[in-house]
């Protein structure tokens, strides 16, 4: 066996945090497909006049569906969704990214952009769920 | 023979983009950010770079779907602007070197680096809003770009040594090419920042000191910064700092920094940028 630095679980000890790897990647790559799609004109268009048939040209999951009409960007995340394609639908819609990820934190996007006027996010407590550091 | 006369960084949020195009440039809440960048302005006025060498990650604008590169270099005449979903950025076409980028390439994988090369590539605000940054409004660039687009969104990263040793081969590549080209390279993404899940809005502004302190003072200590530390420490977003340490790898044993600004923050991110010279 090869040696590494630290185990590969390592990475699902950090809090609200999920890490997006080649298996998520596979898993949301028609969700990202349709996120691409976006960078196109014509297609935010389309996507804003029918979001449901539009939709149903990717072969994405129903749930990934729901959560995309949802707007839902937790749960997008969950179901293997990369934030770098995600505010492609974000943008679309006319949302800052600083809105978009609010939306995952429980804040409103007012108390997050407040949190982050006051210097952000201390790391401390939010490095490790099992070191509770 | 060509040159690598400095090392800069600095981070490429797409908001200072947005707050650049629409003229809120020096309104309340950008104007600290923007005013730290005039220093450069006028330091690339005298320094008069040919090309830069521009370290960025692609943001799922012309890769991450299909293809996931680890290092992909851009090998074109020139390159479009991306439209990330609001329209492109009204900014120049960027302006590629093939004859140089082929060089690179040659070089650095005969150096057992296993690039990606890229004949047509289209750039997004992780290369244009760094360019915006170091020059301001323009009709066209007055440098030409090679882009080395770098993985920093799916695990696993490249990892930090191996960044800087990248970024050892193309210094070593750009004095081996025969033109006398003044050349720059520059790292961007970072500093501390995360945009996923409960934790976002996480900043480290003591890990992101110590690490511009580190990079003239003890640059071998953030070689040894593991992806999983880099997570932690400066958040999902924060490991793209590995691409300043190809800029960093790039200019040799040590650097005089000349120039730096924190702030916190811009949009969900924490600035940072230093302008670094090779002293040998």
């Amino acid at each position: 066996m090869r040696t590494r630095l630290y185990s590969l679980d390592e990475l699902n000890d950090i809090p609200g945090t999920t890490v997006f790897n080649a298996q998520r990647s596979r898993q949301a790559y028609h969700l990202h497909k349709f996120c691409m799609s976006l960078m196109q004109e014509e297609n935010r268009i389309a996507f804003k006049a029918d979001e449901r048939a539009y939709l149903d040209r990717f072969r994405m999951s129903d749930e990934q569906k729901q959560a995309v009409l949802d707007r839902d960007f937790t749960k997008l995340i969950d179901l293997g969704g990369n934030i770098y394609f995600l505010v492609k639908l974000s943008n679309t819609d006319g949302w800052t990214t600083q809105k978009a990820v609010s939306s995952m934190t429980g804040m409103t996007p007012d108390e997050y952009a407040a949190m982050m006027r006051a210097g952000g996010r201390s790391p401390e407590g939010q490095r490790s769920i099992r070191g509770k550091n | 023979m060509a040159r690598i006369t400095a090392g800069i960084a600095t981070s490429h949020v797409p908001a200072i983009g947005a707050a650049f195009d629409q003229g809120r440039d020096r309104d309340e809440y950008w104007k600290p950010v923007f005013d730290a960048y005039d220093w450069v302005k006028e330091f690339q006025k005298a320094e008069a770079p040919d090309v830069v060498i521009l370290c960025y990650n692609d943001h799922a604008s012309a890769m991450m779907l299909d293809v996931v590169p680890t290092f992909a270099l851009g090998m074109a005449e020139e390159f479009d602007v991306a439209d990330e979903g609001w329209g492109r950025r009204p900014v120049p076409m960027v302006m590629g070197d093939p004859v140089l980028a082929g060089h690179l390439a040659e070089q650095l994988v005969i150096d057992e680096f296993d690039l990606t090369l890229m004949n047509t590539l289209d750039v997004d605000h992780g290369l244009t809003v760094p360019l915006s940054l170091m020059f301001g409004k323009v009709e066209e660039w007055p440098v030409r770009v090679i882009p080395l687009a770098v993985n920093v969104t799916q695990f696993p990263t490249p990892s930090a040594e191996r960044c800087w040793q990248l970024g050892r081969a193309i210094g070593d590549a750009v004095r081996s090419y025969p033109a006398g080209l003044n050349v720059q390279i520059w790292g961007t993404g970072g500093m501390s920042h995360q945009l996923q899940g409960e934790r976002a809005g996480l900043i480290n502004p003591e890990f992101d000191n110590a690490f511009l302190d580190k990079l003239t003072a003890d640059p071998d200590a953030l070689r040894r910064i593991t992806r999983l530390e880099f997570l932690r420490e400066a958040g999902t977003e924060g490991i793209e700092l590995i691409m300043w340490l190809i800029m960093r790898g790039a200019l040799g044993e040590s650097v005089e920094e000349l120039y730096r600004f924190y702030h916190v923050p811009a949009s969900n991110t924490a600035v940072g940028h230093i302008v670094l010279r090779p002293t040998g």
